[in-house]
């Protein structure tokens, strides 16, 4: 691991590139990050970063401010935390901050629309890719249950509409139950 | 005092919307329009639809504009700033209770759990993106007229160079922009 001041520094200037870039919600943030400090950076391992995706979902605000906070936080403390937020938050604050007097100007630009209407594929395509990576490495522990969670999940969240807060509480209460199971089982052998 | 008024507003907002930007435009909606007055309900319209075409958290961007508006610059930082608070702590927090308590069987239990849902609602967050690129409508039809052939094959070669090369992926998104401006420029 490099020096805590460059760790600040990198953090700091990953969530500002990032944040630049998360058009299309805040999951965008999530897949890039993966990239960033999983796939390149190595900072952090796969489960963490599901586990971080998890609590930035947990917390109230949005998704992309939280998961740069949590992310922070873990590698560098509440200094980590401070930096990453101020490098996500800077690039929608200036963004908005200049065209906020001609926005209508912006509102209205066919050339405008048309990049991001091409995006919004290209953002598919990243957040398709991490999560069949994501979804991989879950599906390799080949747990039943896991499966099961992954399916309701899906369901309860794309069909059924549920609030995700909702359905976090009900999957930590599955896994507090599956704990208790286990326990009891390792008991009787 | 507007300030402090912006900042309390937009705490409120943070604080309070749990699960994302959809989840935190009524909140949103409800102090800017109603509330306070700060923007009529078209700059509201206005708000949603340049925070889609920008990037960053809605919440965010709502508060930028709206502190502008008001206040200038200044009003803008203590509206961000108000947003930003509320999950600046309890995020913190939590990621504090995970570092400390992660190797707790119980934790394990419950993170075990989790996973799988955070990927679910990953992809689930992803297909509503595709379905609005996919069809000119925005929503799923079984219509194949509907359906942007340009925008699939633009999906297609994205996921196919992500998975086959290193390409940085901000540059994959990019491309699939830029591609869609040529042909707006060619074929109008």
């Amino acid at each position: 691991m490099p020096k805590k001041k460059e760790i600040l520094l990198k953090l700091f200037t990953s969530t500002f590139y990032l944040s630049m870039f998360t058009f299309g919600g805040g999951y965008v943030i999530v897949s890039l990050m993966k990239k960033k400090f999983v796939d390149e950076l190595h900072w952090i391992d796969e489960q963490e970063m599901l586990d971080m995706v998890a609590i930035a979902q947990s917390s109230p605000g949005p998704i992309a401010v939280n998961g740069a906070i949590v992310v922070g936080y873990k590698l560098c403390g509440a200094l980590g935390a401070l930096s990453a937020v101020i490098g996500a938050v800077l690039p929608p604050f200036l963004i908005l901050s200049a065209i906020s007097g001609i926005y209508t100007l912006v509102k209205d630009n066919q050339i405008v629309s048309a990049m991001l209407l091409g995006m919004q594929s290209g953002v598919g395509a990243v957040i398709a890719s991490v999560t069949y990576d994501m979804a991989a490495s879950e599906m390799k522990e080949k747990n039943i249950l896991s499966v099961l969670i992954m399916v309701g999940a899906f369901l309860a969240n794309w069909v059924w509409k549920v609030n995700v807060v909702l359905i976090i509480l009900i999957c930590a209460g599955i896994g507090v139950i599956r704990t208790l199971i286990g326990e009891r089982r390792e008991r009787n052998v | 005092m507007i300030y402090l008024q912006l900042f309390l507003s937009f705490l409120q907002i943070g604080a309070f919307s749990f699960g994302g930007g959809y989840a935190a435009m009524p909140l949103i909606q409800h102090q800017v329009v109603e509330l306070h007055g700060w923007l009529s309900m078209n700059q509201f319209t206005d708000l949603v639809t340049i925070s889609q075409m920008t990037p960053g958290p809605i919440a965010i961007n709502a508060a930028t504009f709206v502190g502008t508006q008001i206040a200038g610059v200044p009003g803008a930082l203590a509206a961000t700033a108000g947003c930003v608070l509320p999950s600046c702590i309890i995020a913190a927090i939590l990621a504090n209770l995970y570092i400390r308590y992660r190797n707790l069987k119980v934790m394990q239990g419950i993170l075990g759990s989790l996973r799988p849902a955070v990927v679910s609602m990953i992809a689930a967050a992803g297909l509503s993106i595709l379905i609005s690129a996919f069809w000119v409508s925005g929503a799923f039809s079984l219509a194949a007229s509907n359906i942007r052939i340009r925008s699939v094959i633009y999906f297609a070669t994205a996921l196919l160079l992500l998975r086959k090369t290193k390409l940085n992926p901000i540059w994959v998104m990019l491309l699939c922009g830029v591609a869609e401006v040529l042909f707006t420029l060619v074929a109008t």
